[in-house]
């Protein structure tokens, strides 16, 4: 009864991940997760150890204290490497403000008065701050209603997708069943269709099914969605199969052992598929776009378009409103960036 | 082990199922048992994408030998619509931009995101922040992103007009001028895009075993020698993961190209995907969108059946 040969079969023929296939046998050892959520590209068995046993590895990230031999460390410091040192920091010093300048830019434009934005003058700072922009979007526009059109169309998408794909991923991890090699591709390849392939026929199933411009409308098609199925089924693999088979000799079912053993050591990918499945429908557009038609129903990202449809070049007003739409993502992203970065780094989108 | 590994597990899955069918007696009972537990599992996933995506994908191939006729029943016009295609000019263009726009994202992407990543790779106070800096336009939303473009490349109004004027340069005709949107377009997508290639890669880089470095110093090997013979060829799988990931993008981009510019102007900007739309939604000629879609679909296919191909003969030849 205790670990049949399918189940070892299942586990250690995936894919191609030939250290995986040995290091995910045995008793959980620390090696048990290695490698297996590992970063899509990374082949980092020569170098580093994981530290981060267990969760999402954070590629790239965590070694700022040394804990990785840096080359040059071991020697002594030239003149030559010192200014080396001095300009490897001047170009990313000089990236920084780049890649922040735009963002800066449209702070600044949110809390300018319209005459800046207007001005031909060159003013890197606002004459005044104001908040008339922000006062202007919530007292001409619906924008408290957007904001909580996203959030519920959001949330709803959210739950629905991570379930729907934690259950799969499961599935495909740790049950055997007929045809399981050609439904997986399957399911994987739909990622690879753009919206705009089939947005006539969603757009005529939508209709058909009456549920054109409502909230169902947007939410059913974006839940369709195999995103985490790839990263659930790679979490899930690693999970030792001797958990569940004492689990199974106490008479447990698969639902049992999904919910009481498999879902509480799911946290790290539940926490990275949760962010990123927000992050992504936060920040929807062509969909819901072509879904909503009653502007009290429109997400953000739509609204953004509206205002910009109704207020023309009301630049401020336009940036204060973009301001308010980036900063859940923004807040979110800088509170978990490593869940977000490896997640990123694993599923490939974006 | 290569980048490739998510399309490789993906095509390496459909031996699994063969191998776990174990001889034995009293096991094909269980066998069933688990089969059917196992479609419970992904019955509603299934449900979704058949109703959703699948139907729809049938859906299209079907629109797009109907003639348009607002809506409800219409037609068959059998090839007319892709005929069509052909002999359209915008449609050609629209093809041609989005190659060019392909051709010319992805390659800069990706030495941008490989020379960050070796950057933040290095002894840089600060790391942390830099890093956080660079990968925040990559979570938000194409719409604010592209919005912030249009500001910024204003031809009247527009901050980077303001500042070559300033400081005595000629001015950018970024929304009058088709080269100039253009290239407007492509700047706010590195912005967006280099992020998502700079995690790649720093995590292609912590492979990199330091005793290489080492040792090519001893040799004699300058900085870019190092770069050139270790680096380059030993994130070969980032670069191939990376490639696929970027093209797919660039082929689909639509949020920045639809709010920055429409297409235009005239048709100047007009790509594969924004046309599609407009054919669909603004003139509603949906049968012709729907073989646009089609067209998309047929190219998304071919390019991915060639990096399959291409990883095999990877996979046999390393």
């Amino acid at each position: 009864m205790a670990h049949s040969p399918g189940d070892r079969g299942t586990a250690g023929t995936h894919g191609t991940d030939h250290d995986d296939g040995t290091g995910s046998r045995g008793t959980p050892t620390r090696d048990t997760f290695r490698g297996t959520l590992r970063q899509p590209g990374a082949d980092n068995d020569g170098g580093t150890r994981s530290r981060t046993r267990g969760t999402l590895r954070q590629p790239g990230a965590d070694n700022d204290g040394g804990t990785r031999p840096f080359v040059q460390r071991v020697r002594h410091v030239s003149p030559a490497e010192r200014a080396a040192h001095a300009a490897r920091l001047g170009i990313a010093v000089v990236v920084g403000l780049v890649m922040m300048f735009p963002l800066y830019w449209m702070v600044t434009l949110a809390f300018s008065p319209n005459v800046d934005v207007f001005s031909r003058e060159l003013n890197l700072w606002p004459s005044s701050w104001t908040l008339d922009n922000f006062r202007r979007v919530f007292s001409s526009f619906p924008t408290a209603t957007w904001f909580g059109n996203s959030v519920v169309i959001t949330s709803i998408v959210t739950f629905l997708t991570v379930t729907v794909n934690l259950l799969a991923g499961y599935a495909f991890a740790k049950l055997s069943f007929r045809g399981k090699g050609v439904i997986f591709l399957l399911v994987l390849s739909t990622m690879m269709i753009p919206v705009q392939v089939l947005m006539v026929a969603q757009f005529r199933l939508v209709t058909e099914l009456g549920i054109y411009g409502t909230f169902w409308a947007v939410i059913l098609p974006s839940a369709a969605s195999a995103f985490g199925i790839f990263l659930a089924r790679q979490f899930i693999i690693a999970i030792p199969d001797e958990l569940m088979d004492a689990a199974k000799m106490d008479g447990a079912g698969n639902v049992r052992i999904f919910l009481q053993i498999i879902l509480p050591l799911c946290k790290p990918l539940i926490a990275v598929l949760v962010l990123l499945t927000v992050m992504y429908q936060w920040n929807d557009f062509a969909w819901p776009l072509i879904a909503l038609k009653d502007s009290e129903l429109f997400t953000l990202p739509i609204g953004l378009i509206f205002l910009r449809g109704q207020y023309g070049a009301d630049y401020g007003a336009i940036m204060a409103l973009a301001l308010i739409s980036i900063l859940p993502i923004v807040l979110m992203f800088l509170m978990f960036q490593k869940y977000f970065v490896q997640g990123l780094a694993r599923s490939g989108i974006r | 082990m290569s980048a490739g590994t998510s399309e490789r597990e993906g095509s390496a899955a459909p031996a699994t199922p063969a191998s776990t069918y174990a001889p034995g007696a009293g096991r094909s009972g269980k066998r069933f048992r688990s089969t059917t537990t196992a479609y419970g599992f992904l019955t509603p996933n299934l449900v979704l994408l058949g109703l959703f995506l699948f139907l729809p994908l049938g859906w299209a191939f079907l629109i797009s030998f109907q003639e348009s006729s607002g809506f409800g029943a219409s037609g068959w016009v059998g090839l007319d619509n892709y005929r069509r295609l052909i002999t359209d000019p915008t449609f050609w263009q629209s093809t041609a931009d989005t190659g060019v726009f392909t051709l010319i994202t992805v390659p800069l992407s990706l030495a941008l995101g490989l020379g960050l990543a070796v950057l933040m790779n290095s002894v840089l106070p600060g790391r942390r922040l830099f890093r956080t800096l660079i990968y925040l336009p990559m979570v938000i939303s194409g719409v604010a992103t592209a919005l912030i473009g249009v500001l910024l490349f204003d031809e009247a109004t527009g901050i980077i007009n303001k500042l070559l004027g300033a400081g005595g340069a000629d001015t950018v005709p970024g929304q009058s001028n088709g080269t100039a949107a253009f290239a407007s377009i492509i700047l706010v997508t590195l912005w967006i895009r280099v992020g998502f290639n700079m995690v790649i890669y720093l995590a292609g880089l912590q492979g990199i075993s330091p005793e290489l470095y080492e040792a090519a110093r001893l040799e004699g090997a300058n900085s870019w020698q190092q770069f050139r013979h270790i680096t380059v060829p030993l994130v070969g799988p980032s670069t191939f993961f990376l490639l696929i990931m970027d093209v797919i993008y660039s082929f689909q981009v639509f949020d920045t190209i639809f709010v920055m510019t429409g297409g235009g102007p005239g048709r100047s900007t007009s790509v594969l995907v924004t046309y599609a739309y407009e054919n669909g939604f603004v003139t509603r000629d949906q049968s012709y969108a729907a073989a646009i879609g089609i067209v998309i679909f047929l190219l998304t296919l071919i390019f991915t059946a060639v990096q399959w191909y291409g990883n095999r003969s990877r996979d046999t030849a390393g």
